[in-house]
């Protein structure tokens, strides 16, 4: 389910780092607990994020949440499919329905995120 | 699940969109036993119901049904109610799960004509079934006539063998059916329905379709289109005001109101950027917050982002531009007419 190669964040975001760039997504548990995503919105190109800060939001029928950035770092590539069809971060968002595309301005930010299975045992310590 | 009023409520079962499609095109149930309920008895019965309530309760026959406001003497909300005539001497009350208690006390405490008013919720569950196969699916499980039930009527019958009230009625904009039944018969009917509807794709519908489909009929939702501080006339819901019926709570401030003109009132807009609108944000004409959202949010049967605002009156009119402040940003939209959905009769 939880990519090993992913860090996450207890705000239920992924980074995948390669190399120095890192793609961003909101995880598995994100969209179910959130439900049908009908928008996103996401920063431009250029957009410096600034790790645990807010770059974005994703809204269900029933609600809106904040993305935070799990990493810090200038936006190269921004997932523009995903506003004529949200609904991808219900069925792909480990994968097509990634958000954005990074250069780290800082990898060891990397090493304060949880592992696939420290995100497991923090989903269900809350749930 | 969410905690509402006490009650563990799903707020969906298989997905929002999917529910709130099965009831526009097919069949859903919605469990929706949290609703009040409160039965008024008696020779003074309808005397009690004319005084605190906003419509004229004499109209109706026995086996009739009416939408009604419960004010207090400022003109404000206490709650939106359906009234059912059970007889001359007896009225059932179908109010609002979070304002049952507060109606209770609302109503004795206006109840000098001693009539008996019993707060009967614990009696009762809840099941609308509502879509185009509702009736369909009902009419295997009950022997009531249901194609002589008119819209805003009830009969007292029976479904699976066990007692029930079955009104044709709904908070969807759908044809459907909302049955008043024991607690011990509910999840015995529930599972009954769920089987006669699966032919035509019936499905279990949680409160957040509820909510979508009620917004796209442009139907109010206590303590957001109305509270205790908006009129009827304010809500635009004027034809459940009868001012000439005689005496209720809060008629002197609603003719004040009649006469003067009110000083904000309840429209529709549409999104016409980006952007959904929620409940809560600010609503700006011509650069300035003049506003607010009472409900918003995305339309499954238009695919348009949808809400209900109030606005100053001189400010109220269809076709409007105006903006929605989203998190800092002003998106435009455009006031128009409500009902936003209104199905093919």
């Amino acid at each position: 389910m939880y990519p090993e190669n992913f860090r996450y964040t207890k705000e239920h975001e992924w980074v995948m780092a390669e190399g120095d760039t890192g793609t961003i997504g909101i995880t598995f548990h994100a969209q179910h607990e959130l439900g049908d995503i009908v928008f996103v919105e996401l920063p431009k190109v250029g957009t410096k994020l600034v790790k645990g800060e807010p770059f974005g939001s994703v809204e269900s029928v029933k609600a809106v949440s904040e993305i935070f950035a799990p990493v810090s770092g200038e936006v190269f590539e921004v997932n523009e499919s995903l506003s004529a069809a949200p609904e991808k971060l219900n069925e792909d968002p480990h994968g097509a329905a990634w958000l954005v595309k990074v250069r780290l301005s800082n990898p060891e930010e990397l090493n304060e995120l949880l592992s696939a299975a420290e995100y497991q045992s923090f989903l269900g310590a809350e749930s | 699940m969410i905690d509402f009023g006490g009650w563990e409520m799903p707020v969906e079962y298989s997905g929002i969109i999917e529910e709130h499609h099965a009831v526009r095109r097919r069949v859903g149930l919605f469990d929706v036993s949290h609703m009040g309920e409160i039965e008024i008895r008696g020779p003074e019965a309808l005397e009690l119901v004319q005084y605190v309530t906003t419509n004229d309760a004499s109209r109706l026959r026995a086996g009739q049904i009416q939408y009604s406001g419960l004010l207090y003497a400022h003109g404000g909300y206490v709650d939106d109610i359906l009234v059912h005539k059970i007889a001359g001497d007896h009225y059932f009350l179908c109010v609002n799960a979070s304002n049952q208690e507060k109606d209770y006390e609302h109503i004795r405490q206006a109840n000098r004509m001693r009539a008996g008013v019993e707060f009967a919720s614990e009696r009762y569950a809840q099941l609308a079934i509502q879509g185009p196969r509702a009736q369909d699916t009902l009419q295997q499980i009950t022997p009531a006539n249901l194609s002589a039930i008119r819209y805003y009527n009830f009969v007292e019958s029976e479904v699976c063998g066990k007692p029930a009230r079955v009104a044709r009625t709904g908070y969807t904009g759908e044809d459907g059916f909302e049955l008043y039944v024991a607690p011990e018969a509910a999840e015995l009917i529930w599972d009954r329905l769920l089987d006669a509807g699966q032919q035509f794709g019936i499905l279990p519908c949680g409160l957040g379709a509820r909510n979508t489909l009620r917004l796209e009929a442009a139907m109010p939702l206590y303590g957001h289109e109305i509270d205790a501080d908006i009129t009827p006339f304010e809500a635009g819901l004027d034809w459940t005001v009868k001012l000439e019926k005689g005496d209720f709570i809060g008629r002197t401030v609603l003719l004040r109101q009649r006469a003067e003109g009110v000083r904000r009132k309840l429209l529709g807009f549409e999104m016409t950027g980006r952007g959904i609108a929620r409940d809560g944000y600010q609503v700006l004409v011509g650069g300035r917050a003049e506003g607010w959202v009472t409900s918003g949010g995305p339309s499954p049967t238009l695919k348009k982002n949808i809400g209900l605002c109030y606005l100053p009156a001189e400010l109220a009119e269809i076709g409007r531009p105006i903006e929605i402040s989203i998190r800092g940003r002003a998106v435009e939209a455009v006031t128009c007419a409500t009902p936003f959905y209104k199905r093919v009769k």
